[in-house]
C-alpha cells in the first residue's frame, strides 16, 4: 500500500538516506527501528512530504509521487505523528486540529462543527479528547493522542507515528497499544519509527531495519528477536554486560534530604526526595523522562534559584542547600548536564575556551595574584591534556566546538569535568546522540572514576545503561524516590513497574 | 484640574491616540505572526512623506493616502525580505530602516521640492483629519475578528506561537509572515499620513518624532490584543494631550517633565509591574525547517 | 589568516550600499561618480579632510565600542544616544560649577562624570533587564527621550546663561578645555577641533580589547552572550553580567562628552549629537563588534560625515542625508548576511 522506492537524500555533505527502499503492506503495523542518525526519520518525512526526495518516489496504491509538500501527502490520506508534538499550546484541541484546513470560510472559521467531528473520531477510536481543551492543560499522553485525532481528522489511512513511546510510561504505552490495534481493526496502516526493540515485538506485525542511511534487513517481526534485530542495528554484537568489578563504598559524600523544588508554574517537580552517594560507588536513577530527574541534577548542582527549593543538601558533611553553581564548583561537584548543547558548551567558541568553562575563575585559567588575567598558555595546556586523555577528535583545540561530532563534544565535556577532580559527579543522560566507540569509553571513563573514590550521581533514560553502571539503583516517579534497588536482584519489568509507580 | 478634565481634552485624546493606534494595529499583525517591528517609526514617516508629497501634486488626499499605504507596504517589504528570507536579526534590520527614513525623505524633498526635508503647505480643503481617526478605531473590532474568528488569523497565531507546528500542517510560515508585515506597512502608513496629511498640512523632517516606538510600547503594554493596546494607544494619547493642555496652566512643571511620563510608563509595565506581559513565543526568531 | 575571512563581509556590504546609494543618487537627478568623487575627496583632503573625519570619527569610536561590548554580551544597546547626552551636560556641569580647581584635577574630575553618568543611564534598563527581564530595547528607546526631555529641561531652567536664546548651558571652565591635537601635529592648524579625546578613543579600544579577550571579566561577558544557559551552568551570573556589559557600554558611551564638551564646544548644546548613538550601532555592525573593526569603521563613518557636509553644499539635489541612506543600507546588508557569523549573540 506504502512503498518508498530508491529514496535519497542528501544534507549538505551528510548522506541521511541512500536508496532506501521500504514496502508497508495495506492493514499492517509496520515498525522501522535504528539508532538516532539511521535515517528512519528522514524517510518518513519524504514520505509525508514534509522533505523532498532528491531521488526515488513514494508510491502510494501503486501510483509512483514525489511530494513537495505535506497537502500533497495528506491529500492521499498520509498522515504523520512527529516525535516533538507540533501543538500550539495557548490554542485549543479544535483549533490545532483544524489548523491548516479550516472549515468554513474566508471570513468566518466553523469550529462548532469541526468540533462535532472531533468528538465522533474520539469516540471511534477510544481516544477520550474533547475538542475545546486547551492543549497546555493536556498531559504528554493526552497531547499525542491530539495528534493521532489530526491525522485522523485529516483521513489519514495511513498513519506515520516517530518515536510514539519515547515520552509515554509503561503503562500509557499500553494504553497507546490498544489503540493502535484498534486502528488495524479499522482498517488502518501503521508506520512506526522507533528504537525500542521489545515494543516492536509487541506490537508490530512486520519490521524494516535501517542503519547510516540505508535499509539492512526486512522481518516478520514473529520470525525474529530481539538481539537479531539489535544486530543489524549496529551492525555487531552488542554488549549489554559491563565489565565492572564490584564497588567498595566509602563515607558519604552527598546526603540529600527532603528536597522538594517547585517549578515557576507552581508544580511540585521534587517531592521530599531524600537519598547518599557514598565515595567510591555509582548510584543510578532510573525513570520516565519528565519525572523530576532534570530537577534533581540541576538543584545539585546549584542551578535553581533557592527560593524554589527546601530541604537540605550536605556535602561531606557541610550543608551546601543554599550554595552557588560556581561555589559547588570550587567544593569539587562537577556537573555533565543533559543537553550539552543547551548547557554544556559555547558552540562557536574553540575547545580552549570551552574547556575552562566553569572553571575560568582560577588557575589554570586565571594568573595568580589578582585572578584576572587569562593565562593564555594554562589554558591551552589543560585543553590540550583533556583532548589526550578523552581521545577527543580532531585533536585541536583552536577548533570550534560546533566542528567536533556529538560523541566528541560528550567527551569534550566529560573531560573538562573530571578534571576538576570531582569528589561528586553529577552525570546525565551521558551517552545520549554518541556513537557506540564513545560510548564504551564513557562508560569505562566512568567505572575509573567511580574506582578512583569518586562518587557519582547517574541520570540515564537508557535502561540497559544505567542498570548496566550503576551499583544502587534508584526509581524516580513523579518527584518520589519510590524504589531502591540493587540491578543484578530486580528484572527491568520490576524497575519499569516502580517507573509508573507500582510497587516491586 | 478642571481646567483639564473636560470635552477638549477627550477629544484631543482621540486625535493624539489614532496614529499611535494605526501603527499599533499594524505592529499587532506583524508581532503576533513573530517578526518583531521596530520599523514601525520608519513606516510611518513613510506613509506620511509619500502621502503629503502625492496630495500636493494629485490634489486629491484619497490619492495621497493610496500611495502612502503603497511606500509603507514597499518598505515593509524590505523588511520582510531581510527577515525572513535572509533571517537577519529584526531589530537590527527595523532599526536600519527607521534610519534609513530619516534620510530619504529629506534626500527626495529636495529633489522634488528643493526643501531640506519638508513638503509644500497642502491647503486646508485637501486634508482628511477625520477619516483616519473612523478607520483607526474600527480597526479594532475588525482586528479582533480576524484574530480570533478567521482561518487566518488562527494561521497568524499559530505561525507566532510554533511556527513549526503550523509548518507540519501545511501552512506557509514564509506566506503569512510576509502577508503580516506586509499588512503592519499598510497600517502604520496610514498613521503616519494622518500626521501629515490629517493633523498637520506637510511633512517635515522626523515628524513622527517617536510615535512609532511609542506605538510599539503600547502593543507590550497592551499585551499584543486589540482591545488593551487600544485602551494603553488612549492612555498614552491622554498623556500627551494631557501634557499640551497643562503648558500653560502649571509654569511650576515644566513641559518636558509631563511629556515624559508616558515614556516612564512604559519601562514601569514593561517591567511588569503591571501584571506578566506574554509575548508570543516565536517572538524574534526567523524559522528554519529542521 | 582568518582574519580575512572576516574582512569580506563588511567590505561586501560597504560595496553593495554604495551602489544602492548610487542608484538613489540618479534618481534624484544628480551624478553619483562626481557625488562619490566629493565625498571621499573631500575626507582625504589635509589637513582639513583628514581632520575633521578624526573628530567626527571620535564620538564613533566611543559609541561604536559601547554597542559592540553590549552585543558581545548578547545585549541591544540603542540607547547610547540618551547615556551621551547625559553625560554631555554632566561633564558640563562639572567643567563650569568646579570652575576653580587646576586643570590636573578638573579634567580627570569631569571625564570621570562623564563615564559615570553614561553608566548610570545604562544601569537603569540593564536592572530592569537582569531583575525583571524586561528587553533592554524598548527600555534603552525609551530612556533616550527621557534623556533628551529631563537635560532640555534643566538646561533651560538652571544652566542656562540669562538671555541667552540658544538651548545651551554656560561655558566651562578653561582649565576643563583639553587640548586640540593641531598644537601637537605640525600643518594641522588648531581651528580643526580634533582633538586629544581622538587619542582617548584609541586607548578605549586597546583596553576593550584586552577587557573582553585577556581577562576573566571578559570571558564571562562573552560566554553570556554566547549562551546564557551555559553561562549559568559554569557559574557565571547572568544577571551580573547584564549590568556589567550595561555599566562598561554607557560609560563608553559617555565618553563623547569628553570629545564634544571638553575638547570643540566648552559647554553643553541641546542637541549637539547628530546621532552618534544610532551610528554607533552601524559602525559595531560593520566592525563585527571587535574593537579593531570598529576603529575603522568609525574612521569611516567619519569620513563619510565629513564628505556628506560637502555633497550637500555642492550638489544640486543630493543632502548630507545620503550619509543616513548610506549607513541604514550598510547596516541592512550586514545584518541581511550576519547570519553566517552570528554578529550579534542572542
Amino acid at each position: 500500500m506504502l512503498e518508498l522506492r530508491n529514496i535519497s537524500k542528501r544534507f549538505g555533505n551528510i548522506l541521511a538516506n541512500d536508496r532506501v527502499s521500504i514496502t508497508v503492506r495495506g492493514g499492517t503495523i509496520h515498525a522501522i527501528v535504528g539508532e538516532n542518525g539511521a535515517g528512519k526519520s528522514t524517510a518518513m518525512r519524504i514520505a509525508y512530504g514534509f522533505y523532498t526526495a532528491d531521488d526515488g518516489d513514494v508510491v502510494v496504491d501503486g501510483k509512483p509521487h514525489r511530494f513537495t509538500t505535506p497537502h500533497e501527502a495528506i491529500a492521499l490520506g498520509i498522515g504523520m505523528v512527529h516525535q516533538h508534538f507540533m501543538l500550539v499550546e495557548p490554542m485549543t484541541v479544535a483549533e490545532n486540529i483544524v489548523l491548516g484546513a479550516e472549515p468554513g470560510s474566508f471570513a468566518a472559521l466553523d469550529i462548532a462543527g469541526a468540533a462535532g467531528r472531533i468528538r465522533a473520531l474520539s469516540q471511534e477510536f477510544h481516544l477520550e479528547i474533547a475538542p475545546d481543551a486547551v492543549i497546555e492543560d493536556l498531559s504528554v499522553g493526552q497531547q499525542q493522542r491530539v495528534e493521532l485525532l489530526k491525522a485522523l481528522y485529516r483521513n489519514a489511512r495511513i498513519l506515520i507515528l516517530d518515536e510514539p513511546t519515547a515520552v509515554l510510561t509503561p503503562q500509557e504505552v499500553g494504553d497507546f497499544f490498544r489503540i493502535l490495534r484498534r486502528m488495524r481493526e479499522q482498517g488502518k496502516t501503521v508506520v512506526i519509527i522507533t528504537h525500542k526493540l521489545d515494543e516492536v515485538l509487541a506490537i508490530s506485525d512486520e519490521v524494516t531495519v535501517m542503519r547510516d542511511g540505508r535499509v539492512v534487513g526486512r522481518r516478520e517481526t514473529k520470525e525474529t528477536n530481539t538481539a537479531e534485530l539489535a544486530r543489524l542495528m549496529v551492525g555487531r554484537e552488542v554488549l549489554l554486560r559491563l565489565e565492572k568489578s564490584n564497588a567498595h563504598p566509602g563515607a558519604p559524600v552527598l546526603q540529600v534530604e527532603n528536597l522538594s523544588m517547585t517549578a515557576s508554574d507552581g508544580t511540585e517537580r521534587l517531592a521530599s526526595v531524600s537519598f547518599e552517594v557514598r565515595a567510591g560507588e555509582i548510584v543510578g536513577v532510573a525513570g520516565v523522562e519528565g519525572n523530576g530527574q532534570t530537577e534533581l541534577i540541576e538543584a545539585l548542582a546549584g542551578l535553581i534559584e533557592s527560593e524554589r527549593l527546601s530541604g537540605d543538601v550536605r556535602f561531606e558533611g557541610r550543608n551546601i542547600t543554599k550554595f552557588t553553581a560556581r561555589q559547588r564548583k570550587q567544593i569539587g561537584i562537577a556537573h555533565v548536564p543533559e543537553d550539552r548543547h543547551r548547557r554544556g558548551l559555547l558552540l562557536d567558541s574553540d575547545l580552549s575556551e570551552n574547556s575552562i568553562l566553569g572553571v575560568h575563575f582560577r588557575e589554570p585559567a586565571v594568573r595568580p595574584p589578582a585572578y584576572v588575567m587569562l593565562d593564555e598558555a594554562g589554558i591551552r595546556r589543560r585543553a590540550q591534556a583533556i583532548i589526550r586523555d578523552f581521545d577527543v577528535r580532531p585533536p585541536n583545540p583552536d577548533l570550534a566546538a560546533r566542528a567536533l561530532s556529538g560523541g566528541n563534544q560528550q567527551k569534550l565535556v566529560i573531560g573538562r569535568e573530571f578534571e576538576l577532580p570531582p569528589k561528586l559527579l553529577l552525570i546525565s543522560q551521558p551517552t545520549r546522540g554518541v556513537d557506540i566507540g564513545a560510548i564504551e569509553f564513557i562508560h569505562r571513563k566512568l567505572i575509573a572514576l567511580r574506582d578512583s573514590g569518586c562518587a557519582v550521581l547517574l541520570v540515564s533514560a537508557e535502561l540497559e545503561e544505567v542498570t548496566a553502571l550503576a551499583d544502587r539503583l534508584l526509581v524516580i516517579y513523579q518527584g518520589k524516590i519510590v524504589g531502591e534497588v540493587e540491578p543484578p536482584r530486580v528484572t527491568t519489568d520490576q524497575i519499569g513497574l516502580m517507573m509508573t509507580g507500582g510497587r516491586a | 484640574m478642571s481646567d483639564i478634565l473636560n470635552l477638549s481634552i477627550i477629544y484631543s485624546t482621540i486625535r493624539l491616540a489614532a496614529p499611535l493606534l494605526l501603527a499599533a494595529m499594524g505592529g499587532l499583525f506583524s508581532e503576533r505572526s513573530g517578526v518583531v517591528n521596530i520599523a514601525l517609526e520608519g513606516l510611518m514617516l513613510a506613509g506620511a512623506f509619500t502621502s503629503a508629497s502625492v496630495t500636493h501634486y494629485a490634489g486629491s488626499p484619497w490619492l495621497g493616502l493610496l500611495a502612502g499605504v503603497a511606500a509603507g507596504v514597499f518598505i515593509a517589504f524590505i523588511h520582510a525580505v531581510a527577515c525572513i528570507h535572509f533571517e537577519a536579526d529584526q531589530v537590527v534590520t527595523g532599526t536600519a530602516i527607521n534610519i534609513l527614513m530619516l534620510g530619504v525623505p529629506t534626500l527626495l524633498s529636495g529633489a522634488l521640492f528643493q526643501t531640506t526635508g519638508s513638503t509644500p503647505q497642502i491647503p486646508q480643503s485637501n486634508l482628511i483629519p477625520n477619516a483616519p481617526i473612523v478607520i483607526a478605531f474600527l480597526l479594532v473590532p475588525s482586528v479582533w475578528y480576524m484574530l480570533y474568528r478567521t482561518p487566518f488569523g488562527l494561521r497568524l497565531r499559530a505561525v507566532g506561537e510554533n511556527p513549526e507546528a503550523a509548518d507540519t500542517a501545511g501552512v506557509s510560515v514564509s506566506r503569512v509572515r510576509y502577508l503580516a508585515v506586509l499588512t503592519s506597512g499598510a497600517l502604520a502608513a496610514i498613521g503616519g499620513a494622518y500626521l501629515s496629511i490629517g493633523q498637520s498640512s506637510l511633512f517635515t523632517r522626523n515628524m513622527t518624532a517617536g510615535r512609532g516606538y511609542i506605538a510599539l510600547a503600547a502593543l507590550i503594554f497592551g499585551k499584543w490584543r486589540p482591545v488593551q493596546t487600544m485602551l494603553a494607544c488612549l492612555l498614552f494619547g491622554f498623556a500627551e494631550a494631557a501634557s499640551i493642555q497643562m503648558q500653560g496652566v502649571t509654569p511650576y512643571i515644566r513641559v518636558e517633565y509631563i511629556q515624559i511620563i508616558p515614556y516612564v510608563l512604559t519601562m514601569v509595565v514593561l517591567a511588569g509591574f503591571i501584571g506578566a506581559s506574554r509575548a508570543p513565543k516565536a517572538l524574534g526568531q526567523p524559522y528554519k525547517k529542521r | 589568516m582568518k582574519y580575512l575571512r572576516h574582512l569580506a563581509l563588511p567590505l561586501i556590504a560597504v560595496l553593495a550600499a554604495f551602489i544602492a546609494g548610487g542608484i538613489v543618487v540618479l534618481l534624484i537627478g544628480d551624478d553619483p561618480v562626481y557625488t562619490y568623487r566629493l565625498l571621499i575627496g573631500s575626507a582625504l583632503s589635509w589637513p582639513d579632510g583628514i581632520g575633521y573625519t578624526l573628530f567626527y570619527a571620535t564620538p564613533l569610536i566611543f559609541t561604536g565600542l559601547a554597542v559592540a561590548v553590549g552585543f558581545r554580551c548578547g545585549l541591544f544597546n540603542i540607547g547610547a544616544e540618551g547615556q551621551l547626552t547625559i553625560a554631555a551636560l554632566a561633564t558640563a556641569w562639572i567643567g563650569f560649577t568646579f570652575s576653580n580647581l587646576s586643570a590636573w584635577m578638573l579634567v580627570p574630575l569631569a571625564c570621570a562624570a562623564a563615564i559615570l553618568a553614561g553608566a548610570v543611564w545604562a544601569a537603569i534598563p540593564g536592572v530592569l533587564k537582569a531583575r525583571f527581564g524586561s528587553h533592554e530595547v524598548i527600555n534603552t528607546i525609551m530612556m533616550n527621550f527621557i534623556a533628551a526631555g529631563v537635560t532640555s529641561a534643566l538646561t533651560q531652567s538652571y544652566f542656562k546663561d540669562p538671555g541667552d536664546l540658544i538651548l545651551q548651558t554656560h561655558s566651562i571652565a578653561a582649565a576643563a578645555h583639553i587640548p586640540r591635537l593641531g598644537r601637537f601635529i605640525p600643518g594641522m592648524p588648531e581651528r580643526i577641533p580634533t582633538n586629544i579625546a581622538f587619542l582617548l578613543a584609541i586607548a578605549a579600544c586597546v583596553l576593550v580589547y584586552v577587557f573582553l579577550w585577556k581577562t576573566r571579566w571578559g570571558y564571562e561577558i562573552r560566554a553570556t552572550g554566547a549562551n546564557p544557559k551555559a553561562a549559568e551552568y559554569g557559574g557565571i551570573s547572568v544577571r551580573r553580567q547584564i549590568m556589567l556589559a550595561m555599566v562598561v557600554s554607557g560609560g563608553l558611551a559617555g565618553l563623547v562628552a569628553v570629545n564634544e564638551v571638553m575638547g570643540y564646544r566648552y559647554r553643553y548644546y541641546q542637541g549637539f549629537s547628530p546621532q552618534y548613538g544610532f551610528t554607533g550601532i552601524a559602525v559595531a555592525l560593520l566592525g563585527r563588534n571587535h574593537p579593531a573593526g570598529v576603529l575603522v569603521a568609525a574612521i569611516f563613518f567619519g569620513a563619510l560625515t565629513r564628505g556628506g557636509l560637502f555633497v550637500d553644499i555642492f550638489t544640486e539635489n543630493v543632502s548630507k542625508d545620503l550619509v543616513l541612506v548610506l549607513q541604514a543600507l550598510v547596516i541592512l546588508f550586514v545584518a541581511a548576511e550576519a547570519l553566517f557569523r552570528g554578529a550579534r549573540a542572542s
